[in-house]
């Protein structure tokens, strides 16, 4: 007997059998109560991490874009950022959750600015290294990017890499926050740094703390910054805290967890 | 600028223009508490505060600046006036990112709000496009200047064509479609 592609006849029932856990009710507790986000792999892909920042600490290990040949290459580097922004987004990662190992891939600031190319190859590289989240507080307006940031976002959604990518904070077309593979992120005024809203009218599907956020600053200090890029740290150190407790969720399980524990859908405790 | 100091109340502002064969940005015009003396000053591309909202295309909102004497003496550097606060928001035409707007220490007592990030997003979005015919002016006009020969040879042409009579002028049109079209071919 012959069965369409991708079809599951009975008698392979076994081979789909899922181990699961899920309580009568999904609550903050269950979701990442007494979590520190241990052994959870969270690549910052940005501007790279400032070494030794006291909000951020060890970062596991520094990547940079570099050209090769007619493409790029990712390559090791020193922890270097020269604006700023992957140092802040680091150190939200790093009050949320304290245990949670830091991967900083430098995309930005690396003098080939605005090109799109550089951010594919970081991305690309990111997702086929298999970290847990990837946190990605920035986009690309470049249309003739979608497709292939489409394709990564949806290879990184299988491959079981939560990819959190925050809203344009401008009304303008970009990328790859869209994408309904990715966690998109955008900003609420409250200073609960765990709460979050869900957005029953998408592209942007959750609400974080984005508003007057002490982060980490280059030189060891720390500024009070408003915008999206923080708001998406916020989100994804909550997807590590719900993964070091529930490392078998997929990216639709987390994205749902985050949903049935948001303030407006009552699963906030 | 003017009209970005007036509409948030503010001290002063500027905007840098990216220099895309430099990397460079380029501190261009100022409003307010800022010294005239700067513009034309340069800065690389990713660092500081525009170089940051430049590379992210993210506009930033930061406050309580008076703490940090290391960041205060950054913005002072490029804008000649120290804030306590700061916006700056990215200015993007059509893919491209074409510098930075700056409005600095707005008259506000409470928190900056979402909402004040929508009217400097839309802002923006409005200085983006006066920005790109400024440019695209500023090109045409150095055209003009650097090619005085070409112009000339160009309106010499046009006054040829013009003395012609209807069917030869026609057939000149037609030459000169066809050289526009070998020089010049249509964008894919």
């Amino acid at each position: 007997m012959s069965f369409p592609a991708w079809s599951l006849p009975s008698g392979e029932l076994g081979r789909i059998a899922i181990e699961h856990e899920w309580p009568e009710r999904v609550d903050a507790e269950w979701a990442f109560g007494g979590s520190t986000g241990a052994g959870v792999r969270v690549c910052v892909l940005d501007s790279g991490i400032e070494g030794d920042h006291p909000l951020v600490g060890a970062v596991q290990q520094s990547f940079t874009v570099v050209p090769d040949g007619d493409g790029h290459a990712v390559v090791e580097d020193e922890g270097v950022d020269l604006c700023g922004h992957g140092t802040a987004c680091a150190g939200v990662l790093r009050a949320l959750a304290p245990d949670c190992s830091l991967h900083s891939v430098r995309v930005l600031g690396t003098g080939y600015t605005g090109s799109g190319d550089v951010l594919l190859s970081g991305l690309r590289w990111a997702v086929e290294q298999g970290f847990d989240v990837i946190n990605m507080s920035l986009s690309t307006t470049k249309s003739k990017f979608s497709a292939v940031l489409h394709e990564l976002a949806d290879s990184a959604y299988f491959g079981r890499t939560v990819l959190v990518a925050s809203a344009h904070n401008m009304p303008v077309e970009s990328y790859p926050w869209r994408f309904s593979s990715v966690i998109s992120v955008g900003s609420h005024d409250q200073d609960d740094p765990r709460l979050l809203y869900a957005n029953p009218a998408p592209p942007v599907e959750f609400f974080a703390r984005g508003v007057d956020v002490d982060v980490a600053w280059p030189g060891g200090s720390t500024l009070r910054c408003t915008g999206n890029s923080f708001a998406t740290p916020h989100v994804s150190a909550l997807c590590a805290l719900v993964l070091a407790k529930h490392p078998q969720l997929t990216p639709f399980q987390v994205k749902s967890v985050l949903y049935l524990t948001s303030a407006n859908v009552g699963g906030a405790s | 600028m003017t009209a970005a100091q007036a509409i948030f109340r503010a001290q002063a502002a500027s905007i840098f223009l990216h220099d895309e064969e430099t990397d460079e940005l380029v501190f261009e015009a100022v409003a307010g508490q800022s010294s005239d003396a700067l513009i034309g000053t340069r800065i690389p591309s990713s660092t500081g505060i525009a170089g940051w909202v430049l590379v992210t295309r993210q506009p930033l909102v930061l406050e309580d600046l008076g703490n940090d004497p290391r960041f205060a003496r950054d913005v002072a550097e490029r804008t000649g006036y120290v804030p306590s606060a700061l916006m700056a928001v990215p200015l993007l035409h059509e893919e491209r990112a074409l510098g930075v707007l700056q409005v600095l220490d707005r008259e506000q007592d409470e928190r900056f709000t979402l909402a004040e990030m929508d009217l400097l997003g839309l802002f923006a979005s409005q200085a983006a496009i006066a920005l790109d015919l400024l440019r695209g002016a500023r090109r045409a006009k150095a055209i003009v200047e650097g090619g005085a020969v070409d112009v000339a040879l160009v309106a010499e042409l046009a006054a040829a064509l013009e003395g012609l009579e209807e069917e030869r002028r026609e057939a000149g049109l037609q030459l000169l479609r066809a050289l526009v079209a070998v020089l010049a071919p249509p964008r894919p």
